[in-house]
C-alpha cells in the first residue's frame, strides 16, 4: 500500500528533511520523490510506502497536515488507489 | 510514478472545487419483515435496519479518512413501505416512526422509502400509506417519502395524481412553523428508478436485492472549472471536457462504492452518475451552464446547454462504472443551487423555463418553492405535467414543490444544509380542477409497445 503526500507552499531551508522526519516518525517508508520551485513556490510529491505503518492512516494523514501548518505549507497525504482509478484506466 | 499534474488536479478537485461523494445509500430489502401484526412488523424492521446498516456511518467515515475525500451522506433505502402496510395493515405512521428510530439509532442523514408503487392503481395498503404520508412527514425527522404515479409503460394513475397534490399541500400545512419542511422530504415520479441512491426519493425496488450499496457522485464546481479553464471551444470540444470530467468524477464513486460494499461485506449496486449541486458558491449546475455561454440560468438557450452537460456527464461516466444507476444526469433542484437561486430571485428563471429543463435533465421540478395558496388541483396539475414529459420521453420525471404556507411570491423560505433556501416561484392560477377530478388512468403511450 502507497500513499502520495503532497508539499506546496514557500520556498524555505529544511523542508525535506522536515516532513521526511515526519513519515520516519509513522514508519512510512519514502519511495520516490519529485520536486519542483517554480518561481517562489515549492512543489513536492512522494510516493511513500504505508504498509508498515506504525498508526492509522487518519493519524498518519492529520500529522501531516499539522506539519505543513506548523512550517506555513500546504501537507496532505493520500491513498494511492484516489489517484490511480481517477486518471488510468 | 503519476503525473505530477495528474496528482495536482485530483488535489485541487477536492480541495478547492468542492468534489465529494455525495452520499452512500445502503439499500435494505424488508420484505421478509412482513407481519401480520403491525407491532411485530415494526419490531423485524428496526432490528432488520440496525444489524444491516450498524457499521454503515463508521464505514463511510474511515474511507473519506483513508482517501481523504469527503462523503457528505450516509443513507438507507428500504423496500417501499406500502408493501408492509398491505401485509399488517393498521397505521401507516406506525412504520415510520419505526424507520427514523433506526435512523437515529444508525446516525444516517436519512432514510427514504416510506413510498407506494401505484403507477397502475392502488393494491391493498397504497392509499392507506398516501393518506399517511403528511402526518408522517410531521412527525418523523429523517423519513423521506416518495410516490411512483406514473410510467411509459402503464401510463398515469390520476386518482393517485389528485391525492399526491393533496398530499404535498398537507405535508406543507402541517410544517408550516419549519419552514414547511414536511413538503421538502416528499417526491412524485413518473419512472422512479428502483436503485436511486438520492433523497427524497430513493427507495429500494422489490426487484433490488436483498442488501446492497449504492453511491451518488457530485462535482458541478469540478465542471464548471475544467470549462474555466478553456478559451474559445466550440461546443463539440465543450462536451468532450465535459465528458472528461466526469469520468474522472465517476471513478471516485466506482472506488468508494467498491471499497464500501467490500469493507461492509455487502454487494456493490450502482453508481449514479449525478452531479448533484449544493448551495455552496462554486457548486452550481446553473453556473456551468453560465460558463458555457448564458448570461444567466433561465435565459433561451439553457435547455440546449443542459441537454449537452446532461448527455456528456453520462457518456464520460458510463465508461467510469462497472455498473451505473440510479438517477444518472445533472439535477436541477432550485434551492440546493446558488446559480438556480440567483436566477430564481431575479426572474430569470421561471417555472415554465424549468419544466421544460426537465425534459432533458435526469429528474424534474425539484425543490421548487410555490406559493402557499396554490391549491392542491394546481400542485396535482403540475404533477400530471411533469408525468407526461417523463411518461412520452421514457425517461424519470419527478415533482418535489413546497407550497409556502401563509407567504406569497417574492417572498423566501430557509431549509439550512443542503435542502438550501429559495424564493417563491410565481405559479399560475388558472384552474385544472376539473381535469384533475376527472380520476382514472391516462392510458400507457404508444411508446411503451416496443416489444
Amino acid at each position: 500500500m502507497k500513499a502520495i503526500v503532497t508539499v506546496i507552499g514557500k520556498d524555505m531551508v529544511g523542508i525535506i528533511a522536515k516532513v521526511s522526519s515526519k513519515c520516519a516518525e509513522s514508519n512510512a517508508n519514502v519511495v520516490e520523490v519529485t520536486q519542483s520551485v517554480l518561481q517562489d513556490l515549492f512543489a513536492m510529491i512522494m510516493l511513500v510506502d504505508i504498509s508498515g505503518l506504525n498508526c492509522e492512516f487518519s493519524s498518519f494523514s492529520r500529522s501531516m497536515s499539522d506539519t505543513g501548518e506548523e512550517l506555513g505549507l500546504v501537507i496532505t497525504a493520500m491513498h494511492e488507489d484516489i489517484f490511480n482509478s481517477m486518471h488510468r484506466i | 510514478m503519476l503525473n505530477v499534474s495528474d496528482i495536482l488536479e485530483t488535489i485541487t478537485m477536492i480541495q478547492d472545487e468542492n468534489l465529494d461523494i455525495r452520499t452512500i445509500t445502503m439499500g435494505i430489502s424488508l420484505l421478509d419483515c412482513a407481519d401480520g401484526d403491525e407491532a411485530r412488523s415494526c419490531r423485524k424492521v428496526y432490528d432488520k435496519i440496525t444489524r444491516l446498516a450498524k457499521n454503515l456511518v463508521k464505514t463511510g467515515e474511515d474511507i473519506e479518512a483513508k482517501y481523504g475525500i469527503p462523503i457528505i451522506n450516509k443513507r438507507i433505502s428500504v423496500t417501499p413501505v406500502a408493501i408492509l402496510a398491505a401485509a399488517s395493515g393498521g397505521d401507516p405512521v406506525k412504520y415510520a416512526k419505526t424507520l427514523d428510530r433506526a435512523a437515529r439509532e444508525v446516525g444516517v442523514n436519512f432514510v427514504g422509502g416510506f413510498s407506494a408503487l401505484v403507477h397502475k392503481g392502488f393494491s391493498k395498503g397504497d392509499e392507506a400509506l398516501i393518506r399517511s404520508i403528511p402526518e408522517a412527514l410531521s412527525e418523523t425527522q429523517f423519513v423521506c417519502s416518495s410516490v411512483n404515479i406514473g410510467s411509459t409503460s402503464a401510463g398515469i394513475n390520476l386518482d393517485a395524481v389528485k391525492m399526491m397534490g393533496e398530499a404535498i399541500l398537507e405535508a406543507a400545512k402541517r410544517t408550516a412553523d419549519r419552514e414547511c419542511i414536511g413538503a421538502a422530504k416528499l417526491v412524485v415520479f413518473c419512472n422512479a428508478p428502483e436503485d436511486n441512491p438520492f433523497m427524497a426519493g430513493a427507495f429500494h425496488g422489490p426487484g433490488e436485492p436483498e442488501c446492497v450499496i449504492n453511491v451518488g457522485v457530485s462535482g458541478p464546481g469540478v465542471v464548471r472549472s475544467a470549462l474555466s479553464k478553456t478559451r474559445g471551444l466550440n461546443i463539440t470540444e465543450i462536451s468532450d471536457v465535459i465528458k472528461k470530467t466526469a469520468f474522472k468524477i465517476t471513478r471516485m464513486g466506482q472506488l468508494v462504492g467498491a471499497e464500501a460494499a467490500e469493507m461492509l461485506g455487502v454487494p456493490f449496486g450502482i453508481v449514479d452518475l449525478s452531479l448533484a449541486p449544493t448551495p455552496e458558491v462554486g457548486d452550481s449546475v446553473a453556473h456551468i451552464l453560465e460558463e458555457i455561454g448564458l448570461e444567466q440560468c433561465g435565459a433561451h438557450g439553457t435547455t440546449a446547454t443542459l441537454a449537452l452537460l446532461n448527455d456528456a456527464v453520462k457518456k464520460g461516466g458510463v465508461m467510469a462504472s462497472s455498473k451505473v444507476g440510479g438517477l444518472s444526469g445533472a439535477f436541477i433542484p432550485v434551492s440546493e443551487d446558488a446559480g438556480m437561486i440567483e436566477a430564481a430571485r431575479s426572474g430569470a428563471l421561471s417555472i415554465e423555463k424549468l419544466e421544460a429543463m426537465t425534459s432533458v435533465c435526469s429528474v424534474g421540478l425539484d425543490m421548487v418553492i410555490i406559493p402557499g395558496d396554490t391549491s392542491a388541483d394546481v400542485i396535482s396539475a403540475i404533477i400530471a405535467d411533469e408525468a407526461a414529459i417523463g411518461m412520452i420521453n421514457s425517461k424519470t420525471t419527478a415533482v418535489r414543490v413546497i407550497p409556502a404556507i401563509g407567504k406569497k411570491a417574492g417572498e423566501e423560505l430557509n431549509f439550512g444544509g443542503l435542502l438550501g433556501s429559495g424564493p417563491i416561484m410565481r405559479v399560475s392560477t388558472l384552474s385544472p380542477s376539473r381535469f384533475i377530478s376527472r380520476g382514472g388512468q391516462i392510458p400507457a403511450p404508444i411508446q411503451s409497445l416496443k416489444n
